[in-house]
């Protein structure tokens, strides 16, 4: 069984680097801040499974912690990203 | 060994890309990016309580002080662009930085085998302290002076940042006003996720003592939570002159010096516990502790404050 | 009884990673950005979903899989808001490099 994990760890984490590719390619801001998204959910997933297989729970920790974070560096960066300036004031 | 292999391939490919990106928003994207990886790098190694560390600090609040600075400098006219370093210049940079990268590899591969280590002192001597993390021992027991430095160095901090004040702006709020957009998501997801981050915080705290966490990681949380709401346009941060607020930041360090010092005095060393106190001594500083930082590590992300106009 | 629990186990995990390479093939393959985003949000909270699921029997009782719901709903709340500030950025010209 913890092998199992192990490899789904494995191939959730190859998923995650396989999609990093594609936002390293971009173009657009908003695929540098899906950077965040894909690490936070993919990260997440591979935590569990791994803490699961190895039978180490403090990694839930990680995965809340990473849960936060990665929902703040994300909002923080959906705020900060050069927006399109018609008429010169934000949209809304 | 195939996933740290990837690991460390895509490690090394997002640092390489936010360096070699031309706009500073992308490269802090791509900075953070790099901190969640090297988050799940430390779990590899089984270093929890660092990679713990690395989320909390390394990916989400030195990228939103980024992000800050990004912002910072998009609002100011373009800056004269010194004239690039020469070719001789650029070969001498080029040679530095390949002499430090051999200096570090040497020094790995001239460790000795077995590495020095000791870790079997620290579980020998774990059970005097009451605690069950090997690593709190070691920050709040066996290397307590190296822990206060550091909680020191974080107060340092805001002072120096607040020292950045321009003039006519001292005591007032810091950071700039945030712009109020109406921004429906970002209010909800700024009403919702503080009470339970809040709680995420605590338990992060308390099991420090027997499981990987503690105070750093715990008050990185709370300081994100706090400026939540503040990105939102919901709170104003309090004026710098507040009593309360220099209060909060400075009783960390200070409520840790008191007890070192009271150890200096019954035991004949700073920053020795009794026998048999350790442990509630540590709880104390530890939560005193996390509430200074967690204060300070907002500040220094909202920054100096601006004159009113 | 343990082995029932193995076997949802093994198809919730599965199951999961299928939505995991379903959201990855979307972000590699879609043309622009607001459809890589619909893949990535949709398809991968989905197969956390349904990771935790999986991973519900062996959490080690009533606290442990209550912090692993806790982690999929707080991914759910954070990505629900900032899908759509993602999304507005991608509106307009000025959003590219």
């Amino acid at each position: 069984m913890a092998e199992f994990l192990l490899v789904a760890a494995l191939l959730v984490f190859a998923t995650v680097v396989a999609g990093l590719l594609r936002v390293l390619r971009g173009p657009a801001v908003a695929d540098r801040i899906m950077a965040a998204q894909l690490l936070g959910t993919g990260g997440i997933a591979a935590l569990l499974l791994l803490g699961a297989a190895t039978a180490a729970p403090a990694l839930a920790d990680v995965a809340l912690t990473l849960a936060l974070l990665a929902a703040f560096a994300s909002v923080a960066m959906a705020r900060t990203a050069p927006r399109q300036e018609k008429g010169g004031e934000p949209r809304e | 060994m195939i996933a740290d292999l990837l690991l460390a391939a895509a490690i090394l490919a997002v640092a390489v890309a936010s360096i070699l990106a031309r706009r500073t928003f992308t490269a802090v994207a791509l900075f953070i990016a790099y901190g969640l990886l090297l988050s799940l790098a430390w779990v590899r190694l089984s270093a929890i309580d660092v990679a713990l560390t690395e989320a909390a600090i390394g990916a989400g609040l030195s990228g939103v002080l980024l992000l800050g600075a990004v912002r910072r400098l998009a609002s100011r006219a373009e800056a004269p662009a010194n004239p690039p370093p020469g070719a001789a210049m650029t070969v001498l940079i080029g040679i530095a930085c390949a002499c430090v990268a051999a200096a570090l590899g040497a020094v790995i591969l001239l460790l000795p085998e077995p590495a020095p280590s000791l870790a079997p002192q620290v579980a020998a001597n774990l059970p005097t302290t009451g605690l069950g993390n090997p690593v709190t021992g070691v920050l709040m027991s066996f290397r307590a002076l190296d822990t206060l430095l550091e909680s020191a160095v974080v107060l340092l901090a805001v002072i120096c940042v607040w020292s950045l004040t321009p003039d006519g702006g001292w005591g007032g709020a810091p950071g700039a006003a945030q712009p109020i957009l109406g921004d429906g998501p970002l209010l909800l997801l700024a009403r919702i996720l503080p009470p339970l981050g809040i709680v995420v915080a605590v338990h992060i705290l308390w099991v420090g003592k027997d499981a990987p966490g503690g105070k750093f990681q715990a008050a990185a949380i709370l300081a994100a939570m706090w400026l939540l709401p503040w990105m939102a346009g919901l709170v104003a941060p309090p004026r710098i002159a507040a009593r309360w607020l220099r209060l909060t930041v400075a009783v960390g360090p200070v409520v840790f010096i008191a007890i070192g010092l009271a150890g200096a005095v019954t035991e004949g060393a700073f920053l020795a516990y009794p026998p048999g106190w350790a442990m509630p001594l540590i709880l104390v500083i530890e939560i005193v502790l996390t509430a200074s930082i967690a204060v300070a590590l907002a500040l220094l992300v909202i920054g100096p404050p601006v004159p009113e106009p | 009884m343990s082995l029932l629990a193995d076997v949802f186990t093994i198809v919730a995990v599965l199951a999961g990673l299928v939505f995991f390479i379903a959201g990855t093939a979307g972000l590699l393959r879609f043309p622009d950005t607001a459809s890589r985003l619909h893949a990535l949000t949709k398809a991968d909270h989905l197969g956390l979903g349904l990771i935790v699921l999986g991973l519900l029997p062996r959490a080690g009782g009533m606290g442990g899989a209550l912090r692993l719901l806790a982690i999929w709903g707080l991914v759910l709340v954070s990505s629900a808001a900032v899908g759509p500030m993602v999304a507005r950025l991608t509106r307009g010209p000025e959003g590219r490099e």
